[in-house]
């Protein structure tokens, strides 16, 4: 933790916009650069530019769930996403698409468990990093 | 006695017991409606694909040899189990030995039955595991931990040959399907693979059949409860490598090197193991011996290798199989009953023990080979045999005389002995056994007199399918007879009957001078298998105290250094450098920017080597990340450029918050600050990574992966960022186990910190959190 008031007065501002800007990588990911990978290390980046200026506890109080629970959610959205597939007679892991109002010239809005299998991959990352993180800064 | 009080005798044990008794024998009279069939020649084959990727089977090949293995192993099961609800029934883990026996009998039962290899070796370690859990069953007691340990290891490493053997066959024949392989022989024995497929064919059956100069593992496994010693270890499991061999003889038989392995090792077994049987006074100690010497006696036949040779083999088989599990279900009862089985204390048991007495008599006259029972006929048989031997006649019939002349004394020594005379002092008072438990013996010793009078049965419900199976030729007439003639095997028989009278009643005298003899012999086996096992433990010690030092320094030092020779003998040995660099023209092509990236770089590097503050080391070791992101960023990699960002920034808080811990990085007194072996691995692994790269630089890269998901991405996967595409769906397997491993590791680095956190603090702080 760092007493600096520049800092303290800085992350509030960042931290909104490190999240808000891993989603956007996370969800550009499919077509521009950007993913589940990337969007979770903002993320996380995000969270430990708080703990550096607010402390662990303050962070972890923000965070709300313990960061290995958001990690383990992450895996299991994963898994779930390539287990889906399997309902409809594809193998593991295969994509579905859900293709919303689409026309002759345009695909829509699209929906896939792709996405989904990013947003746990996203999760994974986020809650991995902020664990080690959180419990390196409270062990020094 | 229980069941005299109760109105009604029941078997005890409860449900496990009547259960373990019923499966048995339901398989039996399962299997008993194929032998005509298999009799008159045919071979039943049924198969399911199970792994049908790597051509790996469940299918049943039910041929004579398999068909009268399983026959014994359900029968003699039903019996064992019957047998157990007595002997082991009030035994507080009575349902677990349940357990173990009825997971050993379906191991083994589909190892005999198995028509694909690696179904046969799965169900083969099968029966290892359980005969350790069997063997180790008594756990409180130190010596049967030992004995289970021992077993395991040993068969469980002739197991691992026996895999390397089989994968070699598979693909040697082309099939893992026995069916196929055994029709292969002359392409297998061609094979400049044969000789090492037959050494590890018969590592696994030597070690499992307790073959000479592994034999020591079986008579330790005798720690078992006894129903055990009598399947396991006697009647079905250590027959499992003489199976084996029987299995494999049409493939890998009648060559010079199978000859003389299997004749050499079955018959110094056969001679070696009938001098210790002497030797014992523990009468399942005896009964242990000559299965070592049975076992024996049908690696030299299965080795000889003719048409009678087989006959007799096949014909043993199951004369030694009724007759010793019979044995020792016998001392089962004797042990049960008196509470000892040392030979010099049992006496004059007959008159208290007259059942017990008539089964255990019917085996042991079996065992010496008196006519008309069925050991006569296997005994006159295998004589036979030997003499028409073209080579090694003297050698292979010298053997089964000095084993025939030691079983007719162990005959008398195991069951003449202590039921005959006068009565003499026993732990407990002895008196007759509960019937489930002298039945078994009875049973058995009654099919051993019943074959003997009436062989035709014997012939062409077993003897005969079984000959076919193993010597390969369907055409051989198989005849077995109880008498024929005065020839010279019935002469050798009579000699047999005197010699091994004169051996019985001398065999007090004789097992004292054999009992000086052996103690003064230095090379022994049990004792060396400690010393194995000793320098195994102090090899091990030595390697873990040198690799696993417990200093990072040392940890990454032999890390970079094994990387760096390998990388440069692999250099080396493809003749990577092969290629002509142009430097100058190299060099001109690039421009401003690139030179002011490579100097930051360098200079980040340099600072990290120099400097003695570990902040500054990691910042600069940062600025080394963020140049190379900057070099992805110019190559258009932005994905990977913002990766290495971000990694790099969250490297260096990581980094930086474990640092604030440690000490200044102060140059200790006599701690010299110039490392000339580090320095020589640091440039080593640089130099070597560099070539790597210049020299992948040289050669075409192939873009056919980049091709296909370049045309694929959009049209498959509905999406442009082929990076992305990749991990999300196109190796979406890969990123998940990647992705469970970053969530392995981050729980592992929580546990360990907050471990040390919690210890530390001795209570934990809950308001922290």
């Amino acid at each position: 933790m760092m007493n600096s008031l520049i800092l303290n007065a800085a992350t509030r501002l960042l931290v909104a916009l490190l999240l808000l800007f891993s989603i956007y990588m996370l969800l550009r990911g499919h077509n521009l650069p950007g993913g589940g990978f990337i969007g979770g290390l903002v993320g996380a980046t995000g969270f430990v530019l708080y703990a550096i200026a607010h402390g662990c506890g303050a962070t972890r109080a923000a965070l709300r769930v313990e960061p290995q629970a958001i990690a383990m959610v992450g895996l299991g959205i994963a898994l779930a996403a390539g287990v889906f597939a399997a309902f409809f007679g594809d193998a593991l892991f295969t994509g579905q698409w859900l293709f919303i109002g689409a026309t002759e010239e345009d695909y829509g809005l699209p929906l896939s468990s792709v996405l989904v299998f990013d947003i746990g991959v996203y999760l994974v990352v986020f809650g991995s990093i902020l664990t080690i993180v959180l419990a390196l800064e409270e062990e020094v | 006695m229980a069941e005299a009080a109760g109105s009604v005798p029941r078997v005890a044990g409860g449900p496990a017991g009547w259960i373990s008794v019923l499966i048995p024998a339901a398989i039996f009279a399962y299997l008993v409606q194929f032998v005509p069939r298999v009799g008159s020649g045919e071979v039943i084959l049924w198969a399911y694909d199970w792994v049908p990727a790597l051509g790996i089977r469940l299918s049943i090949l039910l041929d004579g040899l398999s068909l009268t293995f399983a026959l014994l192993i359900s029968g003699i099961g039903a019996l064992v189990t019957l047998y157990s609800t007595r002997y082991l029934g009030n035994h507080p883990e009575y349902p677990r030995f349940v357990l173990y026996l009825l997971a050993f009998m379906a191991g083994m039962l589909g190892l005999v039955l198995a028509d694909n290899l690696i179904a046969l070796f799965v169900f083969w370690e099968i029966t290892t595991i359980s005969s350790y859990l069997l063997i180790g069953f008594n756990s409180d007691e130190e010596k049967s931990r030992r004995s289970a340990l021992q077993a395991l290891l040993l068969t469980g490493t002739g197991g691992l040959a026996l895999l390397a053997g089989m994968i070699m066959l598979g693909n040697v024949a082309g099939s893992f399907e026995l069916s196929v392989i055994l029709t292969q022989g002359d392409l297998i024995r061609a094979h400049p693979l044969y000789v090492p497929i037959v050494i590890l064919f018969l590592a696994g059956a030597f070690t499992k059949s307790a073959q000479f100069p592994f034999h020591f593992w079986l008579p330790n496994a005798m720690a078992a409860p006894t129903p055990v010693s009598a399947y396991l270890h006697s009647a079905t499991m250590v027959k499992a490598g003489v199976f084996l061999m029987a299995r494999m003889n049409p493939a890998l038989g009648s060559t010079d090197l199978w000859f003389w392995a299997l004749v050499i090792a079955g018959g110094f077994t056969t001679v070696f193991a009938s001098i210790l049987a002497i030797r014992q006074t523990d009468i399942k100690q005896v009964l242990a011996y000559t299965t070592l010497m049975a076992l024996g006696a049908l690696t030299l036949f299965i080795g000889a290798g003719t048409a009678d040779a087989i006959k007799a083999m096949m014909l043993f088989l199951v004369v030694h199989s009724l007759y010793k599990a019979a044995l020792f279900l016998m001392i089962g009862i004797v042990d049960h009953e008196t509470g000892t089985r040392e030979a010099p204390i049992l006496r004059g048991l007959g008159r208290k023990m007259p059942i017990t007495f008539l089964g255990g008599a019917l085996a042991a006259i079996s065992m010496a080979g008196i006519p008309p029972f069925f050991g006569f006929i296997g005994k006159e048989f295998l004589y036979k045999a030997g003499l028409e031997m073209e080579v090694a006649m003297i050698w292979i019939t010298g053997t089964i005389f000095a084993a025939s002349v030691l079983m007719f004394a162990a005959a008398g020594i195991a069951v003449l002995r202590p039921f005959t005379g006068p009565l003499a002092e026993t732990p407990k008072p002895p008196h007759e056994g509960p019937w489930p438990m002298w039945i078994c013996p009875l049973i058995l010793g009654v099919l051993s007199l019943g074959f003997g009078l009436f062989p035709d049965y014997a012939e062409t419900w077993l003897i005969a399918p079984g000959t076919w199976a193993v010597y390969g030729d369907y055409s051989y007439e198989v005849d077995i007879y109880l008498f024929e003639e005065v020839n010279a095997a019935f002469i050798l028989s009579l000699i047999t009957f005197a010699v091994g009278a004169f051996v019985y009643a001398f065999h007090r005298p004789l097992r004292d001078w054999l009992g000086r003899v052996f103690a003064a012999n230095p090379i022994k086996f049990d004792p060396g298998w400690d010393q194995v096992l000793d320098g195994l433990k102090a090899l091990a010690h030595w390697q873990t105290r040198h690799l696993q030092s417990g200093v990072l320094q040392r940890y990454l030092f032999t890390i970079f250094a094994t990387l760096g020779v390998l990388a440069a003998f692999t250099i080396w040995s493809r003749e990577a450098l092969a290629f002509q660099l142009d430097l100058a023209e190299e060099l001109d092509g690039l421009l401003f920017k690139h030179w002011a990236v490579l100097l930051f770089i360098t200079a980040g590097a340099l600072l990290t080597a120099l400097t003695s503050s570990r902040m500054t080391a990691i910042a600069s070791l940062g600025v080394v990340g963020i140049g190379v992101a900057l070099i992805f960023i110019m190559f258009s990699a932005p994905d990977v450029a913002i990766t290495q960002l971000l990694v790099e920034t969250l490297v260096v808080v990581l980094v930086a918050v474990a640092m604030l811990k440690l000490p200044h990085l102060e140059i200790r007194e006599g701690h010299r600050d110039w490392r000339p072996w580090h320095a020589a691995v640091s440039v080593l692994v640089g130099v070597v990574s560099t070539l790597i790269l210049i020299a992948v630089l040289q050669g075409d890269i192939d873009r056919r992966l980049t091709d296909y998901f370049e045309m694929a991405s959009w049209p498959e996967a509905y999406g442009r960022n082929i990076v992305n595409v990749i991990l999300v769906d196109f190796r979406a397997l890969d990123t998940f186990g990647e992705i469970a491993v970053v969530v392995i590791a981050a729980l592992a680095a929580y546990a360990l910190l907050r471990g040390t956190h919690y210890a530390r603090r001795k209570a934990p702080e809950e308001d922290e959190a």
